[in-house]
């Protein structure tokens, strides 16, 4: 479930007024486009003033032109304020299920109460079933079953326990059962949520590396148009045109890209904020246009593309040896398995044996790293499961060739084998199957689309990876691998230019979690995994990188189209200006009033009034972001072309001729 | 510093290569070669004196002479404001809207039909109005000599179909057929009208 | 005539396409290769370390040092004509201004002439200061686009390679032998190659007539093949000594493109990727056709201010017609159209015709070609100047398909940006202040020869001219005045370094990336989309910039002579 914002009309209100409040141009300096444009507005306003006071021709003129510049700044600055606010209510939305909590702080004599905000990083508390977490941390000892649903939206709950990869809990979360001692993560203030704050937040935002570089070509391309224009009064004294400097400074306003000056700190706001409506907690602005660049994205077999539990589907019994017989063995062997795979081994075998006494003094003999087998001894001998070359070595002696076969059929087929041997005599193979996923073939047939390519890293053997790689549709695997060789297989495709997106939740994953270019951690998972990624899914969902792919290419796009939608619209605001200067001096000019605007008023002010209505017209696209298909760069690139260069061109002409009769109509002019 | 020893070096030896060393070797070839057109294309009249070149133009005035196009090769000081100065070679530089550039070719058509015994309103060719990008043009357009060719003729007492047959004979052709256009050297149709009536020469 | 028109652009540009490819494949040997036995010689003449690879820093600094020499040599040998050999008319030193502007103008490749060859240098001053300056410079050109080709064949390394080693494999390998053999082909032609200085023949009218005659030849074909432009003689390419037939007329155009149409296929063998250079021949060979269409069109367009006066201005068997003024007969409309359309886009700046006399859509072409400067644009600079639109294109079209900007495999990232658009800035500020001051205050408005639009295009084509190191002009304009001499001698040396030092700068970035490897996210640049966006780019944007001038100049004019209006 996502949650969803109510339109919230408040929120209109502050926003109107927090961009008042950007007009100070302490704050407005930050963005140079806009600016210029405040420090136009003032030399307008002041003339159209002395031209009020003095009676001197233009104020009306002036006015109405000082208004319009106020108007595209105020215009600008709302887009910034109300992506802030949205981004900020959404964030508070969140931070709202954390009630004031009362945690029981673990001391040395025992515990205290202490107000949940005031937990420190390493603190440790208690929680028990019915109560609420106070704060995000670490379970130390403990395992308890939490209703993550204020947080995630799922309702089903989920298990966290110490020790393991999904250790991690988060504050305002509720456990349904169980006791756990929990050590906290950040101080108050630091957490994934508080950051996530701040990256919305206008005064501590921090420009991520394409936006500087954007803002970079902006402010050149205002320079070069400062040029334009100041060279204009002297163009027009050669050609003998007296220049009016509201006219002036109204085709400067035009000129420099203020469309995408104003909604550029916008879009990079909505860019984060759709990463948090998707549950995911970005750390910084710049992981999320990362995101946008991967070219290989490393996704673990178990749990992501497969269902952690692998399933036993058939018992193939060895040359010579009744299925039933296999059957019993490898029941008895898992009575005291409590592992998904060993539940699941019970119960097909329960399907095929009829006695289900188990014999008396039965010994499990659990699983161990050293002998990789499990099983039981019992008054008949023992009876050991595991995998092919850990139950060869316990019987000391290499397969006959029919159990070879079988093995390999079984791996081939994607499947993982499981020998089972009774006093070191092999009975048959327990056929355990991976669970795919559903849906997943088509997100990755998306993401190839996208120019990524998707690797399976698994320690299965190379003939299972290959079997799962090729039923889930991913383009390569990387198989056998070990923690460290995860780490190996970034740097080498780092190494070769590829940026790299990774999913973690284990402290094992940390290292490569940090080496990768994007790492989404789990907020399941460890607190190393979470500090060490760059992002953290509430959901803790691995494929949700998809997601975030898609985000990070969409705030890429929308910056683009607009920055060539300014910068296109020019050409009608120029056809627009510059007859209106020059018409009246070279009568023979006046073809190129293309528009065929009414005076040479109506026609600056339609240009300005058209170029300061832009801005608030864009402001849903840049808060929702230009919708993105994965159908290519090139087709991408040519409707987007099409739409926001061409369109950019011919918008304008419309908007501007509509606005001038509008201006007529009303007597304006 | 190494390097301003380097770049020191690299000009000394630049400067010979490319200063002295290169336009003395295409001279010394090129005179082998093409002795001719490396003095300067010049033609001589049979005492051996240089009467010119056949590639740059000369103000004829006289009118059993072709005449070549306006001229605005002169000094810009004006000391010695004389067209077809060969020694600096320039065009008008007026652009199409100048008032000056429209009186100039006004004035140009009026002398022109004049000369040529033409009447007032007939029409006259574009190059004999205007001047050429050098002031040395040693060409003429066919039209243009069409038209100075009773003037000529009748200067040289020979019928006008003698100078029409010369400007046949005479025409250039666009070069390898089809580079440039067809055109009249003004110089050497002069030389030809000399050589082949030369009874008319003298008067 | 019309069919020989045709048939004369056909072949021309036939030539030019067949052999701009194999041309490009022989600097990319001559690149790709190991020295010369000649080449070491001079290595070791010069003390210098060719094998030594330099920093874009130490590069850019070799670059303005050596060109500091040049630069000073050249000066002084102006300076000093009078005191030096080969002179005997015992013409006097150019001023010490016009030297400046001289030695400045041809050190930079641009070739801007503020002083008539003919009447003002002798042949020591032509051959040591114009043909040796000309030469460099345009060594330094190709040598420094090199240079930032190596921002995209490398990665992970800080060298640019060696200056002095790019420099000379360009002029032992091909500018030297090519501008001899053609220079042979120019005296074949017609083209004086003497030290003598003047014929005096006496007139078959009785009058004496004085030919200036030197080593012409030599440096007709160097002028045209380095992309120089600077003439012999003050009506340059139109004087018939330097451009005797059709045939070296198109010969001329010819040797201007070979080199620069051949740089696109060039970088392209470089990086290895020969579709991309297919790619920017294919941009910039569209803008040169654009612009030819629109000269030849507006040439042969008869004026309508005569169009009362009995004036033939049609075209028939019997003349060419068109607008003759300023233009040679044996030439014509179209060999001018060509030749100039060339001489811009090539950044030579030799002229066979007036430019001064042109009608305004034609100075409008030449006016947006020069705004551009980079299709094909001179000697390497201008081609350095193609890759920063690109770049600067394909940051903005590379964000809308979802990733940060690539191109060659290398992240286009706010250092890059940065560099471009400085490298960007230099052109407008030059040329619309150094225009807007001197189309009002006395000392730039006095040197103007036209009145009304046409007088303000003459100041507006010299600045445009002078920062895009072109070097034609439109010639009424009297720039020896000092203050033109000095204004435009400093704009030549920042239009040619201020661009150029930025882009070594960003190819020095470029050459520390890694190359990333494409995938289908990727946004191609070797397709037809990506000609479509770069033309559409270069245009808009030259478009934007200029407007207002261009609406002021050659706009108005051309409507003005529409409307019957004379200045």
């Amino acid at each position: 479930m996502k949650k969803k914002v109510m339109p919230d009309y408040g929120i209109y209100m502050e926003a109107i007024i927090q961009s008042l409040s950007m007009l100070n141009p302490a704050k407005l300096y930050r963005n140079p486009v806009m600016f210029i444009v405040e420090i136009g507005s003032v030399l307008t306003t002041s003339m159209a003033i002395y031209a009020g006071v003095t009676h001197s021709g233009e104020a009306g003129f002036g006015t109405m032109i000082s208004i319009w510049l106020w108007l595209t700044i105020g215009f600008a600055n709302f887009a910034e304020a109300l992506a802030e606010l949205r981004g900020k209510a959404q964030a508070s939305s969140l931070r709202s299920t954390r009630a004031e909590t009362t945690a029981r702080l673990v001391t040395p004599v025992g515990f205290s109460h202490v107000p949940g905000s005031e937990l420190k990083k390493q603190d440790q508390f208690l929680v028990e079933a019915g109560e609420i977490i106070p704060t995000d941390g670490e379970i130390l000892e403990g395992v308890a079953s939490i209703d993550e649903s204020a947080i995630t939206g799922e309702s089903a709950p989920v298990i966290r326990e110490s020790g393991g990869d999904r250790s991690g809990v988060t504050g305002g979360t509720r456990v349904l059962a169980g006791k756990i001692r929990v050590s906290v993560s950040n101080n108050p203030g630091e957490t994934f949520l508080d950051r996530m704050i701040s990256l919305v937040e206008g005064a501590s935002r921090q420009k991520s590396p394409n936006e500087i570089a954007l803002t970079i070509l902006l402010v050149g391309l205002t320079l070069i148009f400062l040029f334009v224009v100041a060279a204009i009064p002297a163009f027009s004294s050669y050609s003998g045109i007296k220049s009016s400097p509201t006219i002036l400074i109204a085709l400067l306003v035009c000129l420099i890209p203020t469309t995408i000056a104003g909604l550029l700190p916008a879009i990079g706001i909505a860019g984060i904020d759709r990463a948090f409506r998707a549950n995911v907690i970005a750390k910084s602005g710049k992981a999320v246009e990362v995101a946008g660049d991967i070219d290989i994205l490393l996704l673990d077999k178990t749990g992501t593309i497969t269902f952690g539990n692998r399933q036993a589907v058939q018992f193939i019994p060895a040359k010579g040896v009744p299925e039933k017989e296999l059957a019993h063995a490898s029941w008895l062997s898992s009575l005291s398995d409590e592992t998904p795979e060993g539940k699941s081994i019970v119960a097909l075998a329960e399907s095929l044996i009829e006695s289900k006494t188990p014999p008396d003094r039965l010994v499990p003999i659990p699983f161990t790293p050293e002998t990789r087998m499990s099983g039981v001894d019992s008054a008949d001998g023992e009876i050991r499961k595991g995998a092919e070359d850990a139950v060869s070595t316990y019987t000391g002696a290499p397969f006959s060739a029919d159990i070879q076969e079988i093995i390999s059929n079984i791996a081939k087929s994607g499947g993982t084998p499981l020998v089972v041997a009774k006093n070191k005599k092999p009975l048959g193979v327990v056929h355990l199957k991976d669970i795919i996923k559903p849906g997943l073939k088509e997100r990755f047939a998306r993401l190839r689309k996208m120019g990524v390519t998707t690797v399976m890293v698994t320690g299965d053997n190379p003939l299972t990876a290959k079997a799962i790689a090729e039923e889930a549709g991913l383009d390569d695997f990387f198989a056998q691998a070990k923690p460290e060789d995860k780490m190996a297989l970034i740097r080498k495709e780092q190494e070769k230019g590829r940026l790299v997106a990774m999913t973690g939740d284990g402290t094992n994953d940390a290292p490569s979690l940090a080496q990768a270019d994007v790492a989404l951690a789990m907020n399941s998972g460890t607190q190393a995994a979470k500090e060490a990624g760059n992002m953290v899914d509430l959901d803790s969902d691995p494929t949700k990188i998809i997601e975030v792919v898609e985000i990070g290419k969409q705030l890429l796009i929308t910056r683009g189209a607009l920055t060539t939608f300014s910068i296109a619209n020019d050409v009608a605001k120029y056809f627009a200006i510059l007859p209106a200067m020059f018409v009246v001096a070279y009568p023979q000019l006046k073809v190129l009033n293309v528009m065929g605007l009414a005076t040479p008023e109506s026609a600056v002010t339609s240009a300005i009034i058209f170029n300061a209505l832009i801005i608030p017209a864009l402001i849903p696209l840049a808060l929702k972001g230009v919708s993105y298909k994965p159908v290519g760069a090139s087709s991408l690139l040519r409707r987007n072309l099409l739409i926001y260069g061409l369109g950019g061109i011919i918008v304008p002409f419309i908007g501007i001729k509509l606005i001038d009769m509008a201006l007529v109509l009303l007597h304006f002019t | 510093m190494k390097l301003l020893g380097q770049s020191f070096r690299a000009t000394v030896l630049l400067m010979i290569v490319c200063g002295a060393l290169y336009p003395a070797a295409v001279t010394a070839v090129g005179n082998i070669l093409f002795s001719h057109q490396a003095q300067g294309s010049l033609v001589k009249g049979g005492n051996g004196q240089v009467l010119g070149s056949t590639l740059i133009a000369q103000g004829f005035k006289d009118p059993k002479y072709f005449h070549p196009r306006p001229s605005a090769a002169m000094t810009p000081d004006g000391s010695a404001a004389q067209p077809y100065d060969a020694a600096f070679s320039s065009a008008s530089n007026l652009g199409p809207d100048n008032s000056a550039e429209i009186k100039a070719m006004t004035d140009a058509a009026a002398a022109y039909r004049l000369e040529n015994h033409l009447s007032p309103g007939s029409v006259v060719p574009i190059d004999a109005v205007t001047a050429s990008g050098s002031g040395l043009d040693p060409d003429i357009s066919l039209m243009n000599a069409e038209l100075q060719a009773p003037r000529v003729a009748e200067s040289r007492h020979i019928s006008l179909d003698r100078v029409k047959e010369l400007i046949r004979k005479k025409t250039i052709k666009p070069q390898l057929g089809f580079l440039g256009t067809s055109r009249i050297n003004v110089l050497m149709i002069n030389i030809a009208l000399d050589n082949e009536h030369p009874a008319e020469k003298t008067n | 005539m019309i069919a020989n028109d045709w048939i004369q652009i056909f072949i021309s540009l036939a030539f030019v396409v067949l052999m701009a490819p194999l041309v490009g494949r022989y600097l990319a040997w001559i690149y790709q290769s190991q020295s010369l036995s000649l080449e070491k010689g001079l290595y070791r003449l010069l003390k210098i370390d060719a094998d030594k690879e330099m920093t874009w820093k130490e590069y850019g600094v070799a670059i303005v040092v050596s060109n500091g020499f040049f630069f000073v040599a050249g000066f002084l040998v102006l300076w000093a004509q009078a005191i030096l050999p080969l002179n005997p008319r015992h013409l006097s030193p150019l001023s010490a201004e016009v030297a400046f502007n001289t030695a400045a103008s041809f050190v930079t490749n641009t070739n801007w002439q503020a002083y008539a060859g003919e009447a003002q240098l002798s042949n020591f001053s032509q051959m040591l200061a114009i043909t040796f300056l000309m030469f460099v410079g345009a060594n330094t050109g190709m040598a420094s686009l090199v240079a930032i080709f190596r921002g995209f064949t490398r990665s992970g390394t800080t060298m640019m390679g060696n200056y002095w080693s790019d420099f000379f494999r360009f002029f032992v390998r091909a500018f030297l032998p090519a501008c001899f053999l053609m220079a042979l082909v120019h005296v074949w032609q017609g083209s004086p190659q003497t030290f003598k200085t003047t014929v005096t023949a006496k007139t078959m009218e009785g009058s004496q007539q004085t030919l200036i005659v030197g080593p012409v030849a030599s440096l007709e074909s160097l002028k045209q093949l380095g992309t120089n432009g600077g003439g012999f003689y003050n009506a340059n390419g139109a004087h018939p000594y330097e451009n005797p037939t059709p045939l070296t007329n198109t010969l001329e155009f010819l040797e201007m493109g070979i080199f620069t149409f051949a740089l696109p296929f060039f970088f392209g063998r470089m990086i290895g990727r020969p579709r991309q250079g297919q790619v920017f021949f294919a941009v910039i060979f569209s803008l040169y056709l654009a612009g030819l269409g629109v000269i030849e069109y507006s040439e042969k367009m008869p004026n309508p201010l005569i169009a009362h006066q009995a004036i033939s201005q049609q075209i028939t068997p019997l003349q060419d017609g068109g607008n003759t003024e300023g233009k040679e007969t044996r030439f014509g409309i179209t060999q001018t159209s060509l030749f100039s359309n060339t001489t811009i886009a090539a950044t030579t700046g030799a002229v066979d015709g007036a430019m001064d006399s042109m009608n305004p859509l034609s100075v409008l072409v030449y006016l947006v070609h020069m705004f551009l400067n980079e299709e094909p644009g001179g000697k390497g600079v201008g081609f350095a100047g193609l890759i920063k639109e690109a770049i600067l294109a394909i940051f903005l079209a590379g964000l809308m398909v979802g990733r940060t900007p690539e191109f060659l495999g290398k992240k286009i990232e706010s250092k890059e940006v940065k560099l471009a658009v400085l490298s960007l800035l230099i052109t407008p500020l030059l040329v619309l202040g150094l225009t807007a001051l001197s189309v009002v205050i006395p000392a730039g408005k006095s040197s103007m020869d036209n009145p009304g639009p046409h007088g303000f295009m003459e100041v507006l084509y010299a600045f445009a001219s002078g920062n895009a190191n072109n070097g034609s002009a439109m010639a009424g304009l009297n720039v020896s005045t000092p203050y033109y001499a000095i204004l435009i001698g400093v704009e030549m040396l920042f239009g040619r370094f201020l661009p150029l030092l930025p882009l070594l700068a960003m190819a020095g970035s470029l050459a520390r990336k890694k190359t990333h490897p494409e995938t289908a996210g990727t946004f191609k640049t070797d397709t037809t989309l990506f000609v479509v966006l770069l033309f559409g780019f270069m245009v808009l944007f030259a478009a934007l910039t200029f407007f207002p001038p261009l609406i002021l100049g050659p706009l108005l004019e051309h409507l003005s002579i529409l409307h019957g209006i004379s200045f």
